[in-house]
């Protein structure tokens, strides 16, 4: 046993190798493997007549999928979505985990912590179809509106074209809020790891040279908690892009594209149009990650 | 003249600990002022006090005459050079140095040209670009000390500022701190914990023990004339002999303080003077520091002497386990006047 022990001390590489090849099998053939599979699929096509994929390369379904105007509605629709979202999450997030961070005791933080977590540990399914309660015409969240004297507000905001509808759990606006609701915690939980890392000294310092608590959040608290920001709202947006069910559940009839990788790879047996539509978020989160890198968000890392 | 700075019974306490207890003093204009003490002596929080990150919990704090205890640190005339540095990582070394005009609104032409006159002030102006992160500690100091000078304060804080670095490069330090505040004329208040850096530099040394001053005086007359038995330890690391012994050694019952350098070793058999005090025991251990070396020896009663001894052949007689005669010249036994804080 010493032997051996010593044999592989001599031979870090040999050592690492060993351990890493189980891990490695797991991770490149089940997690990028099957991403792979599916990905390939879109550079195939259908065709229209036998419903049989047809095994050629071709850029057909990309075609299909960026010029075909029902199409680029989903994608913009969903990209609108994401992008109101990761802003909204990052506007609740990002003062609720300073204070976590910065002000709370450590059993309030403790507290926070859980609390922040704590809706996670919940089934997902529940709290969708929770929310279609809440969110109903008869619903907790229009009675409160009614007790409140604000019925009429709500009614307004149920009339603006595009984010309104019949009821809340039927609008845009009431599928906006459960995603936030959804999504809040993966941008809580980054914001305050990147918070965290900030030495008290350095706000201190910034205080003792002259600035105001404002100055000091916008120029050294915000610009450190960047790469928090941008790691969360990876996960906001990314999740809001590739999300199916929250809107089959609540909101407004409009497709998203995870819907339509669900209808398309189900219902329809259409792989590659389902393969080509999945892309789609894994482009538009490279876009923003270049841009997010170009706005110099992981300068402070 | 009024006081650059004034603290009139501050205390500041922690739950069940009272981190600065009812401390009076003043700092006058232009003075290199040192706060040495042990960790967790009061010395760092009585600094952040000036600064205004902590807020007396009774007692008033005074800059320039002007009662400032309710002032936040940003309206506050003085500046910090932080422990661990606090430069902005985000920032190149010179937006670092011009953070200070910057929020003050100061315009874009005026503040470059600022802060690289103070990058060259410390001899780095060709580091303006480079982030914090590429910097030496030596350098980094260097920034924090340009940082918190472009404002021209009439205090500047130091807080540990030469810690984190090697002895030859805080050696050096301390002759361009000195030298910087000889130049500026700004009254510097300096917190250490190494009373070699205090008497070394200071003007006036105040020393803390739990919260409380145990004696603010000139570093020689804190070394020569120790008032308590703490600040004879702490800063002369003498020894101090109490009760039995000294009124034996003395004829008298008050403590007293024997600096270390001042013990001569003797054999046991040696005549002794009238004019001294000497007492016998055991050596214990030895220390060899280069020029001198440093003896313990455990008296039959049980108290320890410590003696600083230059380093000659003539000790060679004397081993561990020897028995030897320690000798010291009455004056050299200084009266601990001041009554011990607990």
């Amino acid at each position: 046993m010493t032997a051996l022990s010593t044999f592989l001390y001599r031979r870090p590489a040999l050592y690492v190798t060993l351990l890493l090849i189980p891990p490695l099998l797991w991770f490149g053939t089940v997690y990028l493997g099957s991403l792979f599979a599916l990905l390939a699929q879109s550079i195939y096509s259908i065709d229209e007549f036998t419903a049989k994929v047809v095994y050629e390369p071709t850029l057909a379904t990309y075609k299909q999928v960026i010029t075909q105007a029902a199409n680029v509605d989903i994608i913009l629709r969903t990209l609108s979505m994401a992008v109101a979202v990761t802003i909204a999450c990052a506007a609740i997030a990002l003062p609720i985990a300073n204070y976590m961070v910065r002000y709370a005791a450590p059993r309030t933080r403790a507290l926070f912590y859980v609390g922040v977590m704590l809706p996670m540990w919940m089934s997902y399914l529940v709290k969708v179809y929770a929310w279609r309660l809440i969110l109903a015409k008869q619903g907790i969240l229009s009675w409160l509106f009614d007790t409140l004297g604000l019925g009429a507000a709500l009614e307004a905001l149920l009339r603006v074209p595009g984010i309104g509808g019949p009821s809340l759990s039927a609008s845009y606006l009431g599928m906006f809020i459960v995603f936030v609701y959804m999504w809040l915690p993966f941008m809580i939980l980054p914001l305050a790891a990147a918070l965290e890392k900030v030495p008290e000294s350095l706000l201190q310092a910034s205080a003792d040279l002259g600035a105001r608590p404002a100055q000091t959040f916008r120029t050294v608290t915000l610009p450190l908690a960047l790469p928090g920001l941008a790691a969360g709202s990876v996960f906001t947006f990314s999740l809001t892009l590739g999300d199916y069910i929250i809107p089959s559940v609540v909101g407004a009839p409009g497709y998203f594209i995870g819907m339509m990788v669900y209808a398309q790879q189900g219902t329809a047996g259409n792989i590659p149009l389902a393969a080509a539509f999945s892309v789609v978020p894994i482009v538009l989160i490279m876009i923003y990650l270049t841009l997010a890198k170009r706005a110099g968000a992981f300068d402070a890392l | 003249m009024t006081a650059a700075i004034e603290f009139r019974d501050v205390s500041r306490v922690y739950g069940e600990v009272r981190a600065v207890d009812r401390v009076s003093l003043t700092v006058e204009a232009g003075e290199f002022f040192a706060m040495l003490g042990p960790s967790g002596s009061g010395k760092t929080t009585c600094l952040r006090l000036i600064a205004g990150f902590e807020t007396p919990d009774s007692g008033s704090v005074l800059l320039n005459g002007r009662d400032v205890t309710d002032d936040p640190p940003y309206v506050r005339d003085v500046n910090t050079v932080f422990q661990d540095y606090a430069l902005f990582p985000h920032m190149s070394v010179l937006e670092n140095v011009a953070y200070g005009p910057r929020v003050r609104g100061q315009r874009k032409e005026d503040w470059q040209r600022r802060a690289l006159e103070m990058l060259e002030l410390v001899q780095l102006g060709h580091f303006a670009e480079r982030r914090p992160s590429q910097l030496s500690g030596g350098q980094r100091q260097r920034v924090s000390l340009a940082r918190a000078l472009i404002n021209q304060p009439r205090v500047l804080l130091l807080d540990e500022p030469l810690g984190a670095l090697d002895l030859k490069l805080r050696e050096e330090m301390q002759i361009e701190l000195k030298n910087l505040q000889r130049r500026l004329g700004i009254t510097f208040v300096f917190v250490t914990h190494d009373q070699g850096e205090a008497l070394s530099m200071a003007d006036r040394v105040a020393v803390f023990n739990h919260g409380r001053i145990e004696q603010l005086d000139t570093p020689r007359a804190l070394y020569t004339r120790p008032a308590t038995a703490f600040v004879a330890r702490f800063v002369g690391s003498a020894n101090v002999v109490a009760g039995e012994l000294a009124q034996r050694l003395s004829g008298r019952a008050e403590p007293f303080a024997v600096r270390a350098e001042n013990i001569r070793l003797r054999a046991p058999a040696a005549p002794v003077n009238g004019d001294t005090m000497s007492c016998i025991g055991d050596v214990a251990d030895v220390q060899y520091h280069g020029a001198m070396s440093r003896w313990q020896v455990r008296l039959e009663s049980g108290e320890v002497f410590a003696a600083a001894v230059p380093d000659t052949n003539s000790n060679d007689e004397f081993r561990v386990g020897a028995r030897v005669r320690l000798e010291w010249a009455r004056g050299d036994a200084v009266p601990l006047t001041a009554a011990e804080s607990s």
